[in-house]
């Protein structure tokens, strides 16, 4: 078993350890269509399950008839609430701490509600069924507007005690979920009035929508000889999943086994609990069959997690030399029909608190309401920690809103108010501690690689040759500098349902040297499978090629909370280094007794311990892996495996200096994004190749809300944007060529030193592309206008500053 | 409920016979009764492309086609196009620069490339955007994915420069 490598270079190459471009190890089977989604599971005897849903966004339920679905040939079941209550699985918990109809109980409240589960022998029985269920609905006054629903008379959430207290403390009004407030108000107010310069805006984050390719699904399986349920489905949470399974159906959870296969994309939108997945398990424990339930995307769109909907009032205060003093804000947050976001309890505004953002601000205050209205429930991170888009686009409009005040250059005035290197860790004025940063050094080669200046110098020229009538295309120069909150997070303050926000790696080496280790996270193309591997060589001396990792099977793999929030590398990741160490520390033991020396005298080489003083004397991790298992040791015990569950002690804190230069048609309202340069600090960087991909999908999905993309309703609740036709998403050819660049500041808490980055280029990306169009305008006047940047609006802001005259 | 017709089609060059309502999507009998599940259903509304296989030769999304109107045809999925022991240079160069990552497009993408390149062997940027415009990716912005498809064609051309 001797090393037949030599060439310590070689020796690194080989293991494709940490910092290499190791190319995925998933796309083997993605690309000769062997992946395994949750929609190819096919079991002996599955049936289809689908739903009849709501037309109407506010009304009440009179009576539902299901005679002729029952007749029709091949359907089995129809399940309404009635059917579910004596189980109490009408209603379920959400993450938010408040509860949701599993299917309408009395009313509904909105568009697409679930109303009856049909259950039948194949998907097209299961629509043909959906239609014969008949539903007498009586109409009810809707409540769209969350400012008008806050005052209105029309009580949204009837099962709710007037006066009683939510989740999150005291309701002012019935559709009042909560107030969350961080930070000194008196204190901010106080600067605020005594300023020498104030800047006020109303910034709207609208509702969206994560759409990722694959819809939400499941397949449940009852098995009730050995009283066994699996649960099949799109979770990017499986143990959570797990447990409140369990929670609910009363079924132990030794008896549960959730599998998350392969997941056609999540951003969010797969991490919360949906009807679709109780009706799923409770069919078929009625039919002592596996039911599968597939939504398609009309109702993806319509009923499961939207995302954003904050109507972000901000006051930000200034010295005449552009010094930041104090940042304000009152959000009025849309949570729709009923409270299910995904943020840890303690955080209904999950972590908006950091819209403080990458400036050195003495102090702040932040409240949010929570409002009902008649839209569906959500309010997940769309591929951004969470909240964090909201506070990151909040802050980097009251940036350039005050740049307008102070009449000062945006990128200037960012600089002179940044955290200070030296100032890091930094405690921010809402109760954030900064692990680390230099971004004065990531700004300035941002800049220079822009070339900032003569953007600058080009966009004034060219607002005289539109002002001279010699072109009708303006430029504008959006700028970005974002800092993330990510890695959910420490359990003293983070958990989701009571379960603290830690994260798992189980490691196992086999004889001869091979391993398999498995994760509390799920990858949904971060490529886990790729990049953990990484991590594992780089610690244990196993070649990446040579470790398997596995995750999304709750019998198998360790207790986690899975992945969102760019949380996989900062906490799983770190649980990875640490079992990869242990593995390491018995691994030093036994090499030190094969070499018959003291544990002390041996040191870890690439992939070997070597006598310290002695390299040609050593024991590669193959020959200890082999030792481990065929040789009595005296006193160590058998096999090579480790364990490790991580809390970590802090949030890791990600940033990023996003340009983007753009050329406006104020004719058309068409845009033309010219350059686009993204810089990223992500800390120790695991996977170059990985980085830059998830970099790229960011800023296309930062495109798509920033410039198109909404989850809008007309004044009777109805869902405009149901379908592809009307909910955008760019297509390749509305993408442009992206330009990456980074630094790396390591984490300083972290074991490698990762920050994560999958959702930076979200949470960086929309204020870059939304400056650029503001910035377009800026010459005329333009302080704030809403996203999406769609022809129209952009058309409309040139038509209200008098462009078209 | 409608008739079942009589349907006939060769799929990766293996004949298939069954019986199915006129209205069955081409989607669900490739997926669910010849168990190719490489090509995904996204949207229903041929908008997303992850369903996309070769119908008589011409790119088509199977979400929005009957298997009635497939009947006599010759369709070719993503199973078709490689074999584990000889992949698609398309399937290669996809992994090689890294044009792809939850995979849930990825079968479309490589079928509609596939013959992208056929019907033009060597395009543009600009050309490769256009042409797979029919096809959407959530994950990757699109910018590995165009690079893996011209260096496909590079590879391919080259290879056919070498055979002649």
């Amino acid at each position: 078993m001797k090393d037949e490598v030599d060439n310590r270079e070689e020796r690194v190459a080989n293991l494709k350890g940490m910092g290499c471009a190791r190319k995925r190890v998933e796309d083997v089977r993605f690309t000769q269509g062997k992946g395994n989604y949750v929609d190819d599971i096919k079991l002996p005897g599955m049936l289809h399950g689908d739903f009849v849903r709501s037309p109407y966004a506010h009304a009440r339920v009179k009576s539902i008839n299901i005679d002729a679905a029952m007749a029709l040939d091949g359907v089995v079941a129809v399940l309404t609430a009635k059917d579910l209550e004596p189980l109490s699985l009408h209603w379920m918990p959400t993450l938010a701490g408040d509860k949701q109809m599993v299917l309408a109980d009395g009313k509904v409240l909105f568009q697409g509600q679930e109303v009856a589960f049909v259950v039948a022998r194949d998907r097209y029985v299961a629509a043909d069924a959906v239609e014969l269920v008949e539903v007498d609905y009586e109409e009810l006054p809707v409540l769209i507007d969350p400012f008008e629903a806050i005052k209105s008379d029309t009580v949204l959430r009837e099962d709710l005690e007037d006066g009683a207290d939510g989740a999150h403390g005291p309701r002012r009004h019935h559709n009042h979920i909560f107030l969350w407030e961080e930070g000194d108000k008196a204190a901010t107010e106080e600067v605020i009035d005594s300023a020498e310069v104030v800047a006020e805006e109303m910034v709207y984050y609208h509702r969206t929508h994560p759409c990722p390719l694959e819809t939400c699904g499941a397949v449940a399986s009852m098995d009730k000889v050995n009283g066994k349920l699996t649960l099949y489905g799109t979770f990017q949470a499986p143990h959570v999943v797990r447990t409140v399974a369990s929670l609910l159906s009363g079924i132990e959870e030794h008896n549960i086994r959730v599998v998350s296969p392969d997941i056609g994309g999540g951003f969010g939108n797969k991490v919360g609990v949906y009807p679709g997945y109780v009706c799923s398990i409770v069919a078929s424990i009625v039919t002592g069959q596996p039911v599968k339930w597939v939504e398609d995307r009309m109702e993806n769109l319509m009923a499961t997690a939207f995302a954003r909907d904050y109507w972000m009032k901000g006051k930000i205060s200034a010295t005449k030399g552009g010094k930041i003093t104090g940042l304000h804000c009152h959000v009025t947050a849309d949570h729709g029909a009923f409270d299910a976001c995904a943020d840890p309890t303690k955080y209904p505004a999950g972590f908006f608190h950091i819209c403080t953002g990458s400036y050195d601000i003495p102090v702040a205050y932040v409240g949010v309401d929570g409002v009902y209205t008649n839209k569906a429930p959500g309010g997940v991170a769309y591929r951004c920690s969470f909240r964090v888009t909201e506070a990151a686009y909040f802050i980097e409009r009251m940036i350039e809103v005050l740049a307008m005040e102070l009449n000062m250059d945006a990128a200037e005035l960012r600089r002179i108010n940044f955290i200070r290197k030296d100032q890091f860790p930094y405690q921010s004025a809402l109760g954030w501690e900064y692990d680390s940063g230099d971004y004065h050094t990531a700004w300035d080669k941002a800049l220079s690689s822009v070339g900032y200046d003569d953007l600058r110098r080009e966009q004034a020229e060219r607002v005289e040759a539109f002002k001279r009538g010699e072109t009708r295309k303006l430029m504008g120069v959006g700028l970005s500098f974002f800092t993330e909150i990510v890695g959910a997070g420490p359990v003293k303050n983070c958990d989701i349902l009571g379960m603290g926000m830690f994260d798992s790696c189980e490691i196992r080496i086999h004889p001869t040297g091979s391993a398999i280790a498995r994760l509390g996270t799920i990858s949904q193309g971060q490529g886990h499978a790729t990049t953990f591997a990484q991590i594992l060589a780089t610690e244990t001396g196993i070649p990446a090629d040579s470790i398997t990792i596995e995750e999304g099977d709750t019998d198998t793999a360790p207790y986690g909370l899975g992945t969102y929030g760019s949380r996989s590398t900062p906490v799983a990741g770190a649980a990875t280094a640490l079992a990869g160490r242990k593995i390491r520390a018995k691994a030093q033991m036994i090499a030190a007794y094969l070499l018959e020396v003291h544990d002390d005298d041996v040191e870890f080489d690439v992939d070997r311990f070597v006598l310290k003083g002695a390299p040609e004397r050593f024991k590669t991790m193959k020959e200890i892996a082999y030792a481990a298992y065929n040789q009595a040791i005296p006193g160590i015990e058998p096999g090579l495996e480790a364990v490790s569950y991580y809390d970590p002690p802090n949030m890791t804190y990600p940033f990023g200096a996003y340009v983007c230069v753009m050329d406006v048609d104020v004719d058309t309202g068409t845009t033309d994004i010219r350059q686009f340069y993204a810089l990223d600090d992500c800390g120790t960087r695991i996977n170059p190749m990985v980085i830059e991909g998830q970099v790229h999908g960011g800023l296309t999905e930062a495109l798509a809300i920033a410039m198109g993309q909404e989850i809008a309703y007309d004044d009777l609740g109805n869902c405009k944007t149901g379908t592809l036709m009307d909910f955008f998403i760019p297509t390749a050819w509305e993408t442009p060529n992206y330009v990456t660049d980074h630094t790396e500041t390591p984490s300083p808490h972290h074991p490698i030193g990762a920050k994560g980055v999958g959702e930076s280029p979200n949470v960086g990306g929309v204020p870059a592309f939304s400056n650029a169009v503001h910035d377009a305008f800026r010459a005329f006047g333009l302080r704030q206008a809403h996203m999406p940047h769609d022809h129209w609006r952009i058309w409309k802001i040139a038509n209200d500053l008098g462009l078209h005259d | 409920m409608p008739d079942k017709m009589h349907v006939k089609l060769t799929v990766n060059g293996q004949d298939a016979e069954f019986l199915a309502e006129p209205r069955e999507l081409l989607i669900y009998a490739l997926r669910e009764r010849l168990n190719l599940t490489g090509p995904h259903v996204g949207c229903e509304t041929s908008h997303c492309g992850a369903c996309t296989v070769i119908v008589n030769g011409k790119s088509v999304k199977s979400c929005t086609m009957f298997v009635g109107q497939a009947n006599g045809t010759e369709v070719t999925t993503i199973e078709g196009l490689g074999s584990p022991d000889a992949l698609h240079v398309l399937q290669e160069t996809f992994r090689e620069h890294h044009g792809l990552q939850c995979g849930f497009c990825t079968p479309g993408m490589i079928t509609r490339a596939h013959k992208l390149l056929e019907e033009n062997p060597n395009p543009t940027e600009e050309e490769v955007r256009f042409g797979m415009a029919g096809n959407l990716c959530r994950c990757t912005g699109y910018q590995n994915i165009v690079k893996s498809i011209l260096a496909a064609a590079a590879q391919m051309n080259a290879s056919k420069e070498a055979a002649e």
